[in-house]
């Protein structure tokens, strides 16, 4: 039951989504040129058609498509954006909340008429403000609308035999809305003959709910087969009106719709509320909790600090007791927020078998290391990038089962989805066997966009990397699944806001592998405590490769050109003295820290080596976003601040350099 | 958010009152004003991390109570020497919405003096010629005595210092 139900899941995802959506068509009304919020809210419908038609959403994400569309023709420059396009849109964005919250609802007359709407405004005809006002209201007309429902029900005698518990059912019908309850005793034998282990109850039960029908018939899944099930759909918003309708079957007992009752229901298939034996926080206290423990964590090192100066022996163990309940108190803050990835491959099996369908491809979905735990803002935001990623294989990596065949591989494609656990790092790698990334393709369509200049020679890595630049698709055409172009920097742009990398390794004819490398914890990391003139840095240790020393020789020598040689390869580095212009002599022993990114290393030069250090993360000031050397601050033992070296810059700078002085010499 | 805007209508800072309760400190012998609602604490000088790479206006960063907060010298903004400390100076934490978010900041002054309220009578908009001031850091000037009380404007001040590197994009 730790699992949450991944519609649910969607839903709160959904809603995230469209409130982005909301606020960045609000923004845009007020600037009607401001290209990140078109770009913003064109991710952000993407993203919503996808993952919506990834649940089942049909609807939804149909409907999204055309708002999609008319977006992607802003975003292109083919449209203006207008006032009347932004509200039309704003107004299709409020029906899409009601296509997520009934998706079963009669929405077709409300869609077509918002559709007409923005395309009249995409057409600059200028639809009249006032229709895009009425469309509003109709749908938020549609959004609230209750229905109600009779459900009558009679389970087989055995049933309870079964493990079936029919308070259960009911207590998930309450679940769904107000209910009336009405227990049909006909059936029921007398005393004697009565097994207690038998049910000769028949239950009517009206319920008013928002949900659809499929959500009722959800409740029954797993007795369905062997009971008679009849719901029916009684009207809309006729409040007691229908108490007529109950059959005349005797009423002996009128069960009051008592959510506290619920309670109880852990066992049965969950319908929306949490189980009684999960507590739902709200992500934020987990935060400020994991800020107090950070705090607690320097104090307490202030502490240590203290109590070893002093001979007092009782100070010396308390604080060694307090030393070891920090630790633990940390330790286990940590593991409140970990969650195993399985809740995020799950979601994939559907959407592999649709995009099976819909491509004509076979496909075989394998996922590995599902109980690997990752921080929970991780899955929840590695949830897109990924959908990104398992499309992109299957769309433009695996091949038809017929042009398998002729390459000698079976005819069903293969889609790995892994995760594993090395260090302070989570590697979760998306596999395929298909055809591999086609470089010259890659080549081609970056110099035809302009983002490399045609004749420039590029590491195969770099080449790669192209993948993931604004606007770059390989893909003829735009399909429902891929190749607008949009997805690759999303899913870049998710992974290095959580501090983490990505690796491409392909091979023609082999299939391609990517792999996502992202740190175990946002707030806590461990990190080497470097000294660079009188300043103290954190290096986090992840990306540490080697320490060594820099010999006076090797000093002197790479003065013009800042090269080691490392086992043979040259690795550039970076002086941080002078990069930090601290203006102080360097140390007589000065040591080099070798850290990388993936395949990409650069020596960065420091004065001394600390230690390791565990650290907390504390971000740094809107002032000092300019800085781009420093990922983050930390509070050290004695109560100053160091900073945290950002790696994945300092690498692109050292690599910079590296190139600058190869096209010099 | 523009504190351009905020300048510019002097009403602004002074509200309805006729008077405003403010703490008054000195930078270079000069006596400047920040409303007292804005101010957090007052602290005696604590360790400061060069940020290397930063705007000089914002050079380093403080430990204010587990918090790491930039610490600011607005006399760069207002074109002063940067004189040493003394065993006067203190580091007051005010509080300000930047980009819609609420940030502290430390900012440098040589000595703090009290919080004391100043009419609304006593006030003037900052001439526009005449002063070596960029005239829109300066929310108004208050006569006391024989000497002039600057209120600088901060949001006018952080924002546009922001501005510069293009760092705080401004959502108007």
């Amino acid at each position: 039951m730790s699992n949450p139900d991944p519609i649910s899941v969607f839903r709160t995802e959904a809603a995230e989504l469209l409130e982005q959506i909301e606020s960045g068509l609000l923004d845009l009304t007020r600037n009607l040129a401001d290209r990140d919020q078109v770009d913003a809210v064109f991710r952000g419908l993407h993203t919503l058609k996808g993952s919506g038609a990834m649940f089942g959403f049909d609807a939804l994400a149909a409907f999204t498509h055309h708002c999609e569309t008319a977006f992607d023709r802003v975003r292109k420059g083919e449209v203006p954006a207008t006032h009347e396009l932004v509200s039309a849109v704003l107004s299709a964005q409020d029906h899409m909340r009601a296509l997520l919250e009934t998706p079963n609802g009669d929405h077709d007359a409300v869609s077509a008429a918002l559709l007409e709407n923005l395309q009249r405004a995409v057409d600059g005809a200028g639809a009249s403000p006032a229709a895009a006002i009425d469309a509003t209201g109709a749908s938020a007309g549609a959004e609230g609308m209750l229905r109600e429902w009779r459900i009558s029900f009679c389970l087989p005698t055995n049933a309870m035999v079964n493990g079936t518990n029919p308070l259960a059912l009911l207590d998930e019908l309450r679940a769904l809305g107000e209910c009336r309850i009405v227990a049909d005793t006909s059936a029921v034998p007398p005393l004697e003959a009565l097994d207690p282990r038998e049910i000769h109850l028949a239950w009517t039960v009206t319920l008013k709910t928002a949900h659809g029908r499929s959500e009722i018939e959800d409740v029954f899944i797993f007795v369905m087969d062997e009971m008679t099930l009849e719901i029916t759909e009684t009207g809309a918003e006729t409040p007691r009106a229908s108490a007529t309708v109950v059959p005349a079957a005797k009423p002996v007992s009128i069960v009051p719709a008592d959510p506290g009752q619920s309670a109880g229901t852990a066992d049965a298939k969950q319908a929306k509320p949490a189980s009684a034996e999960n507590v739902r926080v709200p992500a934020e206290r987990l935060d400020e909790m994991m800020d107090r423990v950070g705090e607690l964590v320097i104090a307490q090192s202030r502490l240590t600090q203290l109590a070893g100066a002093d001979a007092d022996l009782g100070l010396r163990s308390v604080s060694e007791e307090i030393e070891r309940l920090s630790g633990e108190l940390r330790d286990t803050m940590m593991v409140l927020r970990m969650m195993p990835v399985a809740s995020l491959f799950s979601r994939f099996r559907r959407l592999v078998h649709d995009l099976s369908r819909e491509t004509g491809k076979e496909i075989e979905l394998i996922t590995e290391g599902e109980s690997t735990e990752v921080d929970k803002t991780v899955i929840d935001r590695l949830a897109d990038p990924l959908v990104h990623l398992v499309r992109n294989s299957i769309d433009h990596g695996l091949e038809t089962p017929d042009d398998r065949v002729a390459a000698g591989k079976p005819p069903k494609g293969r889609v790995v989805l892994s995760a594993h656990q090395t260090g302070g790092e989570v590697i979760i790698t998306i596999k395929d066997d298909g055809r591999g990334i086609n470089r010259e393709r890659v080549r081609a369509k970056a110099e035809a966009s302009g983002l490399v200049q045609p004749g420039v020679a590029l590491t195969d890595q770099e080449l790669l990397q192209l993948i993931f630049q604004p606007g770059f698709s390989t893909a003829q055409q735009v399909t429902n699944l891929s190749g607008r172009g949009v997805g690759m920097d999303v899913v870049k742009k998710t992974v290095e806001a959580l501090r983490g990398t990505i690796d491409i390794t392909s091979r023609p004819g082999e299939g391609s592998e990517v792999a996502l490398r992202i740190p175990l914890t946002l707030a806590i990391i461990d990190g080497l405590l470097v000294r660079v003139g009188r300043g103290r840095y954190v290096i986090p240790l992840s990306a540490v490769e080697e320490c060594l020393e820099l010999s006076i020789e090797e000093d002197l020598r790479s003065r013009g050109r800042s090269f080691i040689s490392l086992r043979d390869s040259l690795v550039p580095f970076l002086r941080l003295r002078e990069l930090f212009r601290t203006g102080t002599q360097p140390d007589p022993y000065q040591k080099v820290v070798v850290i990388s990114t993936g395949t990409e290393r650069v020596g960065l030069v420091v004065d001394q080596i600390i230690g390791d250090h565990q650290t907390v993360i504390k971000s740094m000031s809107k002032l000092h976003h300019d800085v781009v050397t420093f990922s983050g601050a930390t509070i050290l033992g004695d109560g100053s601040v160091a900073l945290i070296l950002d790696v994945a810059h300092l690498v692109a700078a050292g690599q910079q350099q590296e190139a600058q002085l190869r096209a010099a010499g | 958010m523009s504190g351009v805007a905020l300048r510019t209508d002097n009403q602004t800072i002074w509200g309805k009152d006729e008077e405003l309760s403010v703490l008054t400190f000195s930078l270079n012998g000069e006596t400047f004003a920040i409303e007292a609602t804005v101010v957090q604490e007052i602290l005696d000088l604590l360790p400061e991390t060069p940020v290397p790479g930063s705007m000089p206006f914002v050079a380093s960063v403080i430990n204010f109570r587990g918090k790491v907060i930039p610490l600011a010298d607005i006399r760069l903004a207002f074109g002063m020497e940067v004189s040493e400390a003394t065993i006067d100076s203190r580091i007051v934490v005010i509080e300000l919405e930047l980009d819609g978010e609420a940030t502290l900041i430390g900012i440098r002054t040589d000595r703090v003096y009290e919080v004391t309220s100043l009419p609304r009578t006593a006030s003037e908009p900052p001439p526009s010629v005449g002063m070596r001031w960029r005239a829109d850091y300066i929310d108004c000037l208050v006569k006391r005595g024989g000497e002039f009380i600057i209120l600088p404007n901060l949001n006018a001040i952080f924002v546009s210092q922001g501005d510069r590197v293009g760092s705080v994009v401004a959502n108007s």
